[in-house]
């Protein structure tokens, strides 16, 4: 057994050491924000935090995460108390099929956590990593910008994990 | 103290040289219209810039063509590259021919001043009129950029280009290339090109204190931009030994099956070459192949073992880290050994220069950063591990990956080198402004 944090729960995980981390994401803990898109660490699609820093989960063994925090997209906000950045690209509609945008809002929280007002390049430098095939890009790019500023706000205070920890 | 007997050194030789040091400005011309060159020559010298190299150090990151502004760190302080558009104020759109040359062949640039050697004239004082006048062409025909220079972080008297004159007096060698009888033409042509405007021993070549390519070590190995340039000589690391056919492949197409895939800084490198005649890659290879030598024997022998051993599944070393064997077996093996060929499949490790090079640098960046996707092109991928693994995680993973696929002792500092190599890859991170091309104002296009 494993012991996994995530979101800021301990899970026993009975999985092999080399089991990628999205597959006990999704299969184990039933969080299902991530999505499995190319397998390779190359789409983005991914991308949870870990100790607040992006990564890719499918390439992401739990050997690597011993004492370490996973936050997924399910710990940023609900449906009913969406964190900024949820709130923000619902209000840009930055989705149209959706698949890739967990892992970008994921990236995007990492980025806006060390770096609270960033440029247009500093954005499209951070989610190059991301690929969209639907083509929202620019609706990501204002979503982020938006999300910026909705942190600065009293109201958009992060509701459940992952912001603060 | 070091640093002062540098600058001791330096002062006498400025004033020495001081009678030698002052050069005229050349005066200005009205900027030459484009369509005042002639198309094949600007073709010829467009080839002659991708072999030079020059797009690399003269542009910044995600930013306009030859506009310079990219920061060159040495072991004396930071310097800027130049703008080498054609723009009239803050480019070279007033130099003439003669004064492009001068720059090119002497380190002088057009007001009389002397450049720092960050500039590969001790290279490009090989370069033939014939060549400098292409290359001059293409520079002159390509889009003008305004973009005033940085200003270089140097200190006192590095700051002061007259001791750049007693650095010349000592190590710039003007008209050091000679056509050698005895050879092929091929390889004249290679040796030409590797020697002059390629400048290959400029980063393959390692450093005196002054920062002079050390004649007497010539391509036995440099640091350049926080990575290692392996040696390209007799003292190569590579596990399989380097010939002509390998050398043109992977300076034509970026990577070889035996030797795996161009990353750092070469990968702009061999990105340039990719445009440029193949026969010129036939003569940089049958020139670069004479100068790794002939392998011997013993080195032909274990080269072979080795691809033997790439071919079949590898032993386990005896002194196994059991750490770094778990993250290699799920992190890196389901790629590097897959056995699906090359580029996109990950090379056998045993074949890679990397592990066996005797500085663990270049495998500590390519582990943090992994291999990213060039834009617009089929390209090999790795994913950086640079957030998913702490440096003791690393570190284990690189101790155990020289134990299983080196034949090579351990390597020492493997920690220290990973806490330096996240330091610098969080700089690099840092100057990239972002992807090329982006449009000045993202948001303006998709407004209703």
């Amino acid at each position: 057994m494993i012991a996994l944090k995530v979101n800021g729960l301990y899970h026993e995980i009975d999985a092999d050491p080399d089991t990628p981390l999205l597959y006990v994401l999704r299969d184990e803990i039933k969080l299902n924000a991530a999505k499995f898109g190319c397998g390779l660490g190359q789409c983005g699609s991914c991308t949870v935090m870990v100790d607040g820093k992006a990564v890719l989960s499918c390439v992401t063994p739990l050997l690597l995460l011993e004492g370490k925090q996973v936050t997924t997209l399910e710990g940023l906000g609900t449906i009913e108390a969406p964190a900024p950045i949820q709130r923000a690209f619902m209000e840009e509609q930055a989705a149209q099929c959706g698949y890739c945008i967990a892992g970008m809002m994921m990236r995007a929280q990492a980025l806006l956590q060390r770096n609270s007002k960033p440029t247009d390049d500093e954005i499209r430098a951070e989610l190059e990593p991301h690929l969209c095939r639907c083509g929202t890009h620019m609706r990501i790019l204002r979503a982020v910008h938006r999300a910026s500023r909705l942190m600065d706000t009293a109201d958009a205070s992060p509701t459940v994990h992952g912001r603060a920890q | 103290m070091i640093a002062s007997v540098i600058a001791g050194i330096l002062i006498a030789g400025a004033i020495a040289a001081f009678a030698l040091a002052w050069r005229p400005a050349i005066a200005t011309i009205e900027p030459p219209a484009p369509q005042s060159f002639d198309a094949a020559l600007v073709k010829r010298g467009r080839d002659l810039a991708a072999i030079g190299n020059c797009n690399d150090c003269h542009t910044v990151r995600g930013g306009k063509a030859f506009a310079g502004g990219f920061p060159v760190p040495t072991p004396f302080g930071t310097i800027y590259s130049s703008n080498i558009t054609p723009d009239a104020e803050t480019g070279i759109g007033r130099w003439s021919e003669a004064a492009f040359r001068r720059a090119m062949r002497s380190g002088v640039d057009r007001d009389g001043q002397h450049l720092y050697p960050t500039f590969p004239y001790d290279h490009f004082t090989n370069v033939t009129d014939a060549d400098d006048q292409a290359l001059y062409a293409y520079l002159m025909t390509r889009q003008p950029v305004h973009a005033p220079a940085h200003e270089n972080q140097l200190s006192f008297p590095l700051d002061q280009r007259l001791v750049i004159a007693g650095w010349k007096l000592l190590f710039l060698r003007h008209g050091s290339y000679r056509p050698d009888n005895t050879q092929s033409a091929e390889w004249n042509r290679g040796a030409y090109l590797v020697e002059g405007l390629a400048h290959c021993g400029a980063c393959h070549t390692p450093r005196n204190a002054l920062g002079a390519e050390r004649a007497s070590a010539q391509f036995a190995g440099g640091d350049v931009e926080n990575w290692h340039a392996y040696a390209i000589n007799a003292q190569s690391p590579a596990p399989v030994p380097w010939d002509a056919d390998a050398l043109f492949a992977y300076l034509r197409d970026g990577w070889h099956p035996d030797h795996g895939v161009a990353r750092g800084p070469m990968a702009q490198v061999v990105s340039n070459l990719s445009e440029v005649p193949q026969s010129d890659i036939r003569a940089i290879a049958t020139y670069m192949a004479a100068v790794f030598g002939a392998p011997t024997a013993d080195r032909k022998r274990r080269g072979e073992a080795v691809l033997a051993q790439a071919k079949s599944p590898a032993a386990q070393a005896s002194q196994v880290d059991a750490a770094g064997a778990s993250i290699y077996a799920a992190t890196c093996a389901t790629c590097h050994e897959a056995g699906r060929p090359l580029p996109y499949g990950g090379v056998n490790l045993a074949l890679s220069t990397a592990i066996s090079s005797p500085d663990p640098r270049n495998a500590a960046n390519i582990v943090l950063s992994g291999v990213r996707p060039v834009e617009g092109e089929r390209s090999p991928i790795m994913p950086g591990f640079a957030s998913s693994m702490n440096d003791g995680q690393i570190s284990a993973l690189l101790n155990y990956l020289r134990a299983r696929f080196s034949n090579q002792p351990a390597w020492t500092g493997v920690e220290k080198t990973v806490e330096d190599a996240r330091r610098t890859q969080t700089v690099f991170l840092l100057t990239s402004p972002g992807p090329r091309d982006a449009p000045a104002d993202a948001t303006q296009r998709d407004k209703p």
